[in-house]
């Protein structure tokens, strides 16, 4: 059977049991659409955890980045695991126990205002909506490549399956496609990283094989480090950024990931307090399945793809790939454009190497007769696409990394979609602008949120902005320098007032979107830069991206001084907070 | 809320905090220390090749965070047990 039909077929399978799923995971009060009536087992809210949160960027792009930057693509390893004990720890035990439906929840009766209610849905929508672009954009790429329609086809259907359970079942179609989708795309991860790892190692846990020696007994990070600099790259183990701007990174992306609303209200639909601490393992247990393969992924990708190009000894003649000789997948991925070659030197063979290096750039020229590097476009992201066929992998793997990287995009696409549509129907009408709506209207306007946001999103997606690629640093900015600081002292602090929760806020929100928008344009539109974008230029030599550590910080400091100098907080709210610190108590959801 | 006391109460919260303290600081050590700080001081104990810090910043740390999690959640749920206030049913 061709690859075309194969992958129809699987890509078909999946999205019937996701359509099956959302019938049978209707969801008839708002207890069920916004929280699955807090009946979800620990284990299962974890899987599904770890899809919502697992976007196309991890099955997708994650390896290509650590194939191409090596050691320094730890912070996305670390910062995006590492923010699940921080969750685990501090904040989701606390809002299950509190027992509401969402963050601006939270926030607005911990610190007694509408105001901060509304603050909070404003940095909620900033960040999941920026977010969901990147997932919609991921559709409309895996469809148009892998079914070989047009993107804009491919992202109707998309819109059309996540509108269907979505729309119908609220949290609780969501978590249950969720699960289905987990088992997909982890599936489609491992598969082929356990044969990649195989043929490179022999060894068939790609975890192992890292660490693990090659076939001549070299270990395989030492022989991708000796590759690499033959031509001309850095060691893929270097360290070749700063080391305070990794930690600040690191950080940022910890905190960002602790403070991302549509991760937080997945906590809120396990049955106990109890239940939200071991959920929280079990997520992470189930993203790190995932993590721990994608160091393998990448460092084998790499020495794949330049082993492929550069098959003999650097400078022989010989040594390169002829390049009316090259396999398949080459060509595949020329069509798409992420691919290019270009033959500056004019002898039929591809030569891949890094030309920005002066010294080796000019030895190549005068013993080699090398004219520049002739790989001209490599885009990361195929690494993980490509990965499969690269590896000579059968038919049914490539068919199933497709779904798999649907299932990614899907399942965080419905969970962000979820959390702007209960924030504009329970925060800002329920809770705020017509508090005497009745459930069956606060559902049915929860619906018409849902499919509102779905059309924002598709028309981003369709129309994606120039920024497109940059927001993402902007939601994780946000979130960490906005959300988590308000969140952790709601809990932790009995002091923190109404007055420097809001100015907490504000001067996290808008100190991290000034530092961002003077090093990349405000609102991103190139030329309104107030500084160049350079490692020279950055305070304390933090990048934009690595800003939200100290947004936050910023956020702590004016909360507790606005605080102390403003009114104590109300002695009903001191007893909430003591409240949500005990576990006892949380079996019941508290609807309203 | 379920405490036999105003003691029992404090006594509570300090145990949950302590314990929380402890593990941030593992938290902490094992990504901005054995990952980045300290890389090349680990990277003097050869794994794969490469070295424990490299190990630590890409796989270590992760299996740690694990680690973490769900001690958390079982030493809590007996410190729950223990003060009366867990939500067995």
């Amino acid at each position: 059977m061709d690859l075309q039909t194969l992958t129809y077929i699987v890509v078909g399978l999946t999205f019937s049991l996701y359509i099956g799923i959302a019938i049978w995971a209707r969801a008839g009060t708002t207890g069920e659409y916004y929280a699955a009536g807090r009946g979800i087992h620990p284990v299962a809210n974890g899987m599904a955890t770890a899809a919502d949160w697992m976007s196309a960027a991890s099955f997708i792009s994650m390896a290509g980045l650590i194939a191409f930057k090596g050691y320094d693509a730890s912070i996305f390893l670390m910062g995006w695991t590492g923010g699940y004990v921080l969750l685990a720890l501090c904040l989701a035990p606390y809002l299950r126990k509190f027992g509401k439906f969402t963050v601006p929840d939270f926030i607005g009766d911990r610190f007694y205002s509408s105001t901060a209610r509304i603050v909070a849905v404003i940095c909620l929508i900033v960040a999941s909506l920026t977010y969901v672009i990147g997932q919609m954009k991921g559709i409309g790429v895996a469809f148009s490549r892998f079914l070989d329609v047009d993107y804009a086809t491919g992202l109707y259907s998309g819109m059309a399956i996540v509108f269907f359970y979505a729309v119908l079942g609220g949290m609780k179609g969501v978590t249950y496609t969720q699960i289905a989708q987990y088992c997909v795309l982890i599936f489609a991860y491992t598969v082929p990283a356990v044969f990649i790892s195989l043929n490179l190692t022999g060894n068939p846990l790609p975890q192992l094989g890292l660490i693990g020696d090659t076939a001549d007994g070299t270990p395989l990070l030492l022989k991708l480090d000796q590759t690499l600099v033959d031509l001309g790259f850095a060691e893929y183990t270097a360290q070749k950024g700063g080391t305070f701007n990794m930690m600040m990174y690191t950080l940022s992306l910890m905190l960002g990931t602790a403070g991302l609303p549509h991760v937080i209200i997945r906590f809120f639909t396990v049955p106990k307090v109890s239940d939200a601490r071991t959920s929280a393992g079990w997520a992470l247990l189930f993203i790190a399945i995932l993590y721990t393969t994608a160091p393998a992924v990448g460092s084998m990708a790499r020495l794949n793809l330049t082993n492929t190009i550069q098959h003999g000894e650097v400078g022989d003649p010989q040594g390169n790939l002829v390049y009316e000789e090259r396999p398949d997948w080459f060509k595949n991925w020329e069509n798409t454009g992420l691919l290019q070659f270009e033959d500056k030197n004019g002898d039929g063979r591809i030569q891949y190497y890094n030309d920005g290096n002066a010294e080796f750039a000019a030895k190549a020229e005068a013993e080699y007769g090398w004219k520049g590097n002739e790989m001209v476009k490599v885009d990361r992201d195929i690494m993980v696409l490509a990965n499969p066929e690269i590896a000579k992998l059968p038919n049914w793997v490539i068919a199933l990394v497709a779904a798999g990287g649907l299932a990614a995009a899907l399942s965080t696409a419905a969970g962000l979609l979820l959390a702007i549509s209960t924030a504009i129907s329970h925060d800002l009408l329920k809770r705020t602008f017509m508090t005497g709506i009745s459930e069956r209207n606060e559902l049915l306007s929860a619906r018409i949120a849902m499919a509102g946001a779905i059309l924002v999103a598709g028309y981003l997606g369709l129309n994606p902005p120039g920024f497109a690629a940059q927001v993402v640093a902007l939601a994780f900015g946000l979130a960490a320098s906005s959300i988590f600081p308000v969140l952790m002292m709601g809990i932790f602090s009995t002091k923190v007032n109404k007055a420097g929760a809001i100015a907490g806020m504000l001067t996290g929100l808008l100190s991290t979107l000034l530092y961002i928008f003077s090093y990349k344009g405000f609102l991103f539109i190139p030329g309104t830069e107030l500084l160049a974008n350079t490692p020279d230029n950055w305070f304390l030599g933090i990048a934009p991206e690595a800003f939200g550590a100290l947004g936050a910080l910023l956020n702590f400091i004016v909360a507790f001084v606005v605080s102390n100098m403003t009114a104590p907080v109300p002695d009903d709210i001191r007893q909430m907070v003591e409240d949500i610190r005990v576990p006892k108590g949380a079996g019941d959801a508290q609807d309203h | 809320m379920a405490f036999r006391s105003d003691e029992d109460k404090k006594a509570y919260w300090r145990k949950n905090l302590n314990l929380m303290f402890v593990l941030l600081v593992i938290w902490a050590v094992v990504s901005y220390g054995f990952g980045i700080l300290l890389r090349p001081v680990l990277d003097a104990i050869p794994v794969g090749g490469v070295g424990l810090g490299f190990w630590f910043a890409q796989q270590g740390s992760i299996y740690v965070f694990l680690g973490i999690v769900f001690f958390y959640a079982k030493k809590m749920r007996e410190l729950d047990r223990e003060f009366g206030v867990d939500d067995d049913e």
